[in-house]
């Protein structure tokens, strides 16, 4: 099933790095791959736009997505529900507005936007909203969240978080005040390799780390008593992958803004396929969502082309849709 | 041995169980009664250790089981719930394999195949092995979760030195797994907890409802009442008229069987 997966991700990403807004031909890739080697000669335009837009783009929407998908996926073997995802519980709002706010601030004040300072002010905000969604959702007897407590503070969050990037962009001037708006739809086309190198490095480390969490999440499907009883220590668990989401989850928001629902598919689809096992799910997640984003992103190429939709309008058009249908099935307990 | 010594457990002011020592030998079947509200369930988890008691310590072999870690602890000691529900699609020999996850790092070995093979067959699950759990009966998914527990604290004779010179005890806590059973499960139930409760190095603690079930199968029969423990002992010296009366406010009569020490009947 993982085979498959990945020979499916590597089709869809050669498509993505052939079409667009310019379609490149096979040939045309080789020799724009082959002029990176030394003593070739210098690349022409076209070859440039491939090396230093098209191609690091493809790789971002990978890795974009693999984080997306793992997120959803940790989500929901923490709440043992299906229908949680990153930015349902606020993580990705959080993220979009300490993006926007450090974008703004860095204009008004002039600091230099550092790329490695923007995924730092993302994770604070991704942090911050998750806490407070978590903090307000929490029952005064027992204290613990229950599922309804918790998406509907989390749309209350989500709205919160929203209307304060809304509030940026009213007082931000051009360029910035454009750049949020992008963000707040989600949009791939700010990726060069310096971001590719930043994601990576989150999206991979996080799904490595949480794979070794696998086996305890499946624990935890049959509840937080049952798995203490098989060993798991619940509470750590939590906090790890609670920290693993929001750290994958705000870094590749920060380069890209707000895209949902990917999360949310990712996960149910895999089961509808192969089942509930985390060991495979995690996997499968990473590679699913990074196929299923870079498809969204070549629709959103090439629905308008030569201009280009934001990617958050195209995976919110499919997964309203799909999530409205995972609600009406209500295959779980609130 | 498992011996808890001045257990007193409170959520905020109410105290749920107040005081209680009581010890329970390995290589016995112990049963747990008393009416509703007396503590049992609070009792069985804080001797499984989910719950830490304000006062009193709990020992495992006169381990402190408060120090214990984790996942050391789940190597011999398991929990049987009632009613367990699988959040999502598990095939059921998976959720059998569960009671191995604490004694293998990333995957499972031919050991725990085996032994998960061998418990399934045990419990008469093998042909629910592919099925998804949630499609299964209660009767049937207790089945499975007793199959699992067995996977948990199973040990291997061929493979006794890989525990050590002296293995440890190992401890069964069962929390009302007879609730949603039926009578026929129930006896088949309790009838393949008596045959474990023979091994020598095996502590069963249970809480069961029906006096009766506990009077046939208990070696030790320990009563509490509003979380204060009242009596100890054999079926015979635990089941008195008077016992009985004042805990469950009832009338019981004796009527005299073959193979039970004791029935009895209410009125």
């Amino acid at each position: 099933m993982l085979i498959a997966l990945t020979v499916l991700t590597l089709l869809v990403l050669a498509a993505s790095i052939r079409f667009g807004a310019i379609d490149f031909s096979v040939a045309q890739i080789s020799r724009a791959l082959v002029s990176l080697f030394p003593g070739q000669p210098e690349p022409t335009l076209d070859q440039r736009i491939f090396l230093e837009l098209r191609f690091p783009r493809a790789i971002m929407c990978l890795l974009v997505g693999a984080s997306l998908g793992v997120g959803g996926t940790l989500m929901q073997a923490l709440f043992r529900n299906p229908i949680v995802e990153p930015g349902l519980v606020g993580t990705s709002s959080g993220a979009a507005f300490g993006s926007a706010l450090f974008f703004v601030l860095g204009g008004v004040f002039h600091i230099g936007t550092s790329l490695f300072a923007l995924p730092v002010a993302a994770c604070i905000g991704g942090v911050l909203s998750t806490y407070l969604v978590f903090l307000l959702a929490r029952s005064r007897e027992d204290g613990r969240a229950s599922i309804v407590m918790l998406l509907l503070t989390g749309l209350a969050v989500n709205a919160l978080f929203m209307s304060a990037i809304g509030f940026l962009q009213y007082i931000a001037r051009d360029p910035q005040a454009r750049s949020i708006t992008f963000w707040s739809l989600g949009t791939l086309s700010g990726s060069s390799w310096k971001t590719v190198e930043i994601v990576s490095i989150s999206t991979i480390a996080g799904t490595l780390i949480a794979l070794r969490y696998a086996k305890q999440l499946n624990a935890l499907m049959i509840g937080e008593e049952e798995a203490t009883y098989l060993g798991v220590n619940v509470n750590r668990l939590k906090w790890i992958i609670l920290s693993i989401n929001v750290v994958i989850v705000a870094v590749a928001t920060a380069f890209t803004g707000v895209i949902s629902f990917v999360g949310l598919i990712v996960p149910h689809l895999l089961r509808m396929i192969g089942g509930a096992d985390n060991r495979y799910l995690i996997a499968g997640s990473a590679l699913m969502g990074a196929t299923l984003l870079t498809l969204a992103d070549l629709l959103a190429r090439l629905v308008v082309r030569p201009a280009e939709l934001p990617i958050g309008i195209v995976t919110s058009a499919v997964g309203v849709p799909v999530f409205i249908f995972l609600l009406r099935r209500r295959q779980y307990v609130f | 041995m498992l011996t808890a010594t001045n257990i007193t457990f409170r959520i905020g002011q109410k105290e749920l169980i107040s005081d209680i020592s009581v010890s329970f030998a390995p290589g016995k079947l112990h049963l747990i009664i008393g009416p509703n509200g007396a503590g049992k369930s609070t009792l069985i988890k804080v001797l499984a250790r989910l719950l830490r008691p304000q006062n009193g310590t709990v020992e495992y072999e006169g381990a402190d089981v408060g120090e214990a870690r984790e996942a050391d602890l789940a190597k011999h000691r398991a929990v049987l719930s009632q009613a367990i529900e699988v959040a999502f699609p598990l095939t059921v020999r998976e959720v059998v394999m569960m009671g191995r996850y604490p004694h293998f790092g990333g995957r499972p070995g031919p050991l725990d195949e085996n032994i998960v093979d061998e418990v399934m067959t045990h419990f008469d699950v093998t042909e629910f092995s592919a099925r998804d759990y949630q499609t299964l009966s209660g009767g049937e998914r207790q089945r499975v979760n007793f199959a699992r527990v067995l996977a948990q604290l199973w040990r291997d004779d061929a493979n006794q030195e890989a525990n050590g010179p002296r293995a440890r005890c190992r401890y069964l806590f069962l929390d009302e797994p007879l609730t949603f059973l039926d009578i026929r499960h129930q006896l088949d139930f309790m009838k393949k907890v008596r045959a474990f409760a023979n091994a020598p190095d095996v502590a069963i603690v249970g809480v069961v409802h029906d006096l009766n079930l506990a009077a046939r199968f208990a070696d030790q029969i320990v009563l509490l009442n509003r979380g204060r423990f009242i009596a100890a002992g054999t079926p015979v010296e635990v089941l008195t008229a008077g016992l009985i009366r004042d805990a469950f406010g009832v009338e019981p009569s004796f009527v005299p069987t073959q193979h039970a020490g004791l029935h009895l009947i209410f009125e």
